[in-house]
C-alpha cells in the first residue's frame, strides 16, 4: 500500500531522526507506507533518494525524495499545513524552535555515541558533556509544559526520541537522567502521552539491546 | 522617519569578512531593510555578542526590536518571513514545499560538509597530503553545486531563478573566501570549463547590488590570509562540536 498520495518512508526502527518523522507524521495523521532499511547492505532504492548521504530517514512523496530529518519535518508541516502546526507562525518563536532543534541536532547524537563507544577517562568527559547539554535544554524548557509553550511542536518532536535511550546511556555511563535533569524526565513523560510520541519510539530495552549490538561491532567491551 | 525608525530596530553583530554574516547582511539588502552593523573586534567577543548569544558566543547575530536571532541561515529565513507582504515581491526562500526542503537541504550539505574542507585548505599544518584531498573533495562539491543549479535553476541564472535566494545566499557568502583558498594554497578549486554554469552564476552573484559592497574582497582577504584563517579554524572547530 503506497499510502496518502505516495508517501514512503525509507527508515531504521531505532533511528531518532526517523522517529521525529514518524512523529509529524502521526500528528498530522498522515498515511504512509514504513520501509525499513538494511544499513549493511543498503538497498538502490535508498542510494537512489539520497546519493549525497546515503542515509536514513528519506521521505519519498509523488516520486520525490526528501532528506535530512528536520528539513522533512519543515517540509510535512508546510504540506500537511491543515492541521497539528508544528512549527509557530510567529517568526521570532519560529526561529527560537528552529535554534533549539539545530542546538540538538549539532550536540546531542554526537555527545551521546561518545558516551557509549568510550571508555574510562573519554567517557567521563563525554557524560559531562551531555549533562551539560540537556542542562541547558532544561533551561530552554523551564516550567513550560513543551518548549514550545502548551503544544507539542518542533523542539519536543526533535529532542523526544533520544529520551528512549536515556537508559542506554545511562547503563553505560553510570548515571542517572531523573537526578540530573528531572525536568526534560517529567516532559519526556508529559510526550509519551501523546500517541504519536508513545507508538514511535522504541523499547529502552530494545535501545540498550542495539547499543550492546553496536558495542560489539565496534570492539568496545 | 520610517527608515531611521527602523534602522533602529535592525542590528547586525559580526565582522565583515564572516560568510555566515556576508549571509545575513545580503538578506537584509534583498529586503531593502535598513540596520546598523556592530562590528566586532578581531580575537575578542564583544559583552553584546555574549548576552545576545549566550549558547555559543557567534557572529552573526541580528538583534530586531532588542531581541537577537542567532545562526546565519536561521536569521536568513527569519529576515525572509518577517520583511515579506510589502516586499512580498522578493521571497528569498522558494514559495513551494519542495522546493525550499531541496534548498535547505543544499545549504545544510554546503556547511555540513563542504566548508570544513575549505578550512583544511586555508589552515597550515596538515600533510600535503590532507590538503590535495580536501582540495579534491572541493572540487567535487562545486561539481555538485553546478548540477544542482542546472537541475533547479531552470535556466534562470539564480539557484533562487530569477532573483538571488535562500541558497544563493548559503553558497555565494563563500564564494570570494574559495577565491581567496586559491590564492593562498595554490591550488586550483574553481575551473570555468568544469563548471560554466557557476561561473556564470558567480559573475551574476557578485556584481548583484545586494551582494557587492558586503562580499569581502579576495585581494583583502588573501593579505589577511593568517589572521582570518585562524579565526576560520577556531570557528570551524566550535561549529563542528
Amino acid at each position: 500500500m503506497a499510502g496518502e498520495k505516495g508517501v514512503v518512508l525509507l527508515d531504521l526502527w531505532v533511528s531518532p531522526f526517523g522517529q521525529r518523522v514518524r512523529i509529524a507524521l502521526a500528528e498530522k495523521g498522515v498515511d504512509y507506507e514504513y520501509k525499513e532499511q538494511d544499513l549493511m547492505n543498503k538497498s538502490e532504492l535508498l542510494l537512489k533518494s539520497n546519493p549525497v548521504y546515503k542515509k536514513i530517514p528519506v521521505l519519498l512523496h509523488d516520486g520525490k525524495s526528501i532528506c535530512e530529518s528536520l528539513i522533512i519535518v519543515q517540509y510535512i508541516d508546510e504540506v500537511w499545513s491543515n492541521k497539528a502546526p508544528l512549527l509557530p507562525a510567529e517568526p521570532l518563536a519560529r526561529a527560537n524552535a528552529r535554534f533549539w532543534a539545530d542546538f540538538i541536532d549539532k550536540k546531542v547524537y554526537e555527545c551521546a555515541t561518545r558516551l557509549w563507544k568510550l571508555k574510562g577517562e573519554e567517557q567521563e568527559v563525554a557524560k559531562k558533556e551531555f549533562i551539560e547539554i540537556f542542562k541547558l535544554l532544561e533551561g530552554e524548557l523551564g516550567d513550560k509544559t513543551f518548549f514550545g509553550g502548551e503544544s507539542f511542536g518542533f523542539v519536543d518532536l526533535a529532542l523526544v526520541p533520544f529520551v528512549a535511550w536515556f537508559y542506554a546511556y545511562e547503563t553505560c555511563a553510570k548515571f542517572s537522567m531523573e537526578e540530573e535533569c528531572p525536568k526534560i524526565v517529567a516532559w519526556g513523560k508529559r510526550c509519551m502521552e501523546r500517541e504519536s510520541v508513545s507508538k514511535t519510539l522504541s523499547d529502552p530495552t530494545k535501545v540498550y539491546e542495539f547499543v550492546l549490538f553496536l558495542k560489539k561491532r565496534f570492539g568496545v567491551e | 522617519m520610517a527608515a531611521s525608525r527602523e534602522a533602529e530596530e535592525v542590528k547586525v553583530l559580526g565582522l565583515t569578512v564572516s560568510p555566515f554574516v556576508v549571509r545575513v547582511r545580503i538578506a537584509l539588502n534583498l529586503k531593502g531593510v535598513q540596520y546598523e552593523f556592530l562590528e566586532e573586534q578581531f580575537g575578542s567577543k564583544s559583552e553584546l555578542l555574549i548576552k545576545s548569544n549566550p549558547v555559543y558566543k557567534k557572529m552573526p547575530v541580528l538583534i530586531h526590536q532588542g531581541r537577537p536571532i542567532c545562526e546565519s541561515m536561521i536569521i536568513v529565513e527569519y529576515v525572509d518571513q518577517v520583511w515579506a507582504g510589502d516586499y512580498a515581491s522578493h521571497s528569498i526562500l522558494p514559495s513551494l514545499p519542495y522546493d525550499r526542503a531541496v534548498a535547505r537541504f543544499w545549504a545544510h550539505y554546503i556547511d555540513d560538509k563542504w566548508f570544513p574542507k575549505l578550512v583544511v585548505i586555508l589552515k597550515g599544518g596538515d600533510t600535503e597530503e590532507a590538503h590535495a584531498e580536501a582540495a579534491e573533495e572541493l572540487k567535487a562539491g562545486l561539481k555538485l553545486m553546478e548540477e544542482v543549479l542546472e537541475k533547479h535553476s531552470k535556466g534562470k541564472p539564480f539557484f533562487g531563478g530569477d532573483a538571488i535566494g535562500h541558497l544563493d545566499i548559503a553558497f555565494g557568502s563563500y564564494w570570494t573566501w574559495i577565491l581567496a583558498a586559491e590564492k593562498i594554497s595554490g591550488f586550483k578549486l574553481f575551473q570555468q570549463k568544469q563548471t560554466p554554469l557557476l561561473f556564470a552564476w558567480s559573475q551574476d552573484f557578485c556584481l548583484d547590488v545586494a551582494v557587492k559592497d558586503v562580499l569581502p574582497d579576495v585581494d583583502m582577504l588573501v593579505e589577511h590570509a593568517k589572521k582570518f584563517s585562524a579565526w576560520m579554524i577556531q570557528n570551524a572547530a566550535a561549529e563542528n562540536n
